[in-house]
């Protein structure tokens, strides 16, 4: 677990995750593009091959192939555990 | 100075002038025989007097590499403009083109990625109304 948190600790990883989940299965360059246009994110595209290899080592996550391009999804597994062991829901909020 | 020719590698001429003209659209402008291959060009139809499309042959040992490490990260390897991505998206989708990238919006423009069956990845691009 302790790699979920330190992978979620990063803005620009937080933004990927966003929007793998808005839209699952991205290229590299599909997210170097709406990083760079919608977020203003202008990171080298090894920058964010690096962020992407700490979500992959986390879990968060997953990457296959569709032809001879590499896409990666988002998974909520890790996640799933969070809140597992510290459920949001079934109390009142304040 | 102005840019007449660029050119892309494809694995078979032969097919690849058959999808650049007939999935694609575009139109031949050379193709003569040139040793064992073609000096083979497609312009646009909206553009006949335009920069030409070169379909080089990928035989050297440098291609591969270069081409398989840009079509692994998704990287397009030319960009063509259309009036409509999303148009275009459909029409080739339904002629059986796989999009890497489907249509997305960057804020000035629509764009989408798809594979040319002939090793490339191509990047379709429309100017959104201001």
């Amino acid at each position: 677990m302790t790699t979920v948190f330190k992978a979620l600790d990063d803005e620009t990883r937080r933004l990927i995750l966003d929007e793998l989940a808005a839209r699952d299965g991205q290229s590299l360059f599909e997210l170097c593009t709406v990083l760079l246009t919608r977020h203003a994110v202008g990171s080298t595209r090894q920058a964010i091959s690096q962020h992407l290899a700490v979500l992959e080592d986390a879990g968060l996550v997953t990457t296959e192939r569709r032809g001879r391009t590499k896409l990666h999804h988002f998974n909520s597994e890790p996640l799933a555990a969070i809140t597992q062991r510290w459920p949001t829901t079934g109390r009142q909020q304040p | 100075m102005r840019i007449n020719l660029t050119s892309i590698y494809v694995d078979d001429q032969r097919a690849a002038h058959a999808f650049y003209t007939g999935v694609l659209g575009f139109v031949t402008r050379h193709d003569l025989p040139l040793g064992e291959d073609f000096w083979l060009t497609v312009v646009s139809p909206e553009a006949p007097d335009g920069p030409e499309l070169l379909l080089e042959p990928s035989g050297h040992p440098a291609v591969k590499p270069y081409r398989d490490a840009l079509v692994e990260d998704g990287i397009p390897l030319a960009q063509f403009a259309v009036g409509d991505v999303e148009a275009e998206f459909r029409r080739l989708t339904a002629a059986g083109v796989v999009f890497t990238q489907q249509p997305t919006d960057i804020g000035v423009a629509v764009v989408a990625v798809f594979d040319d069956t002939c090793g490339n990845l191509i990047q379709l691009v429309s100017a959104k109304a201001s």
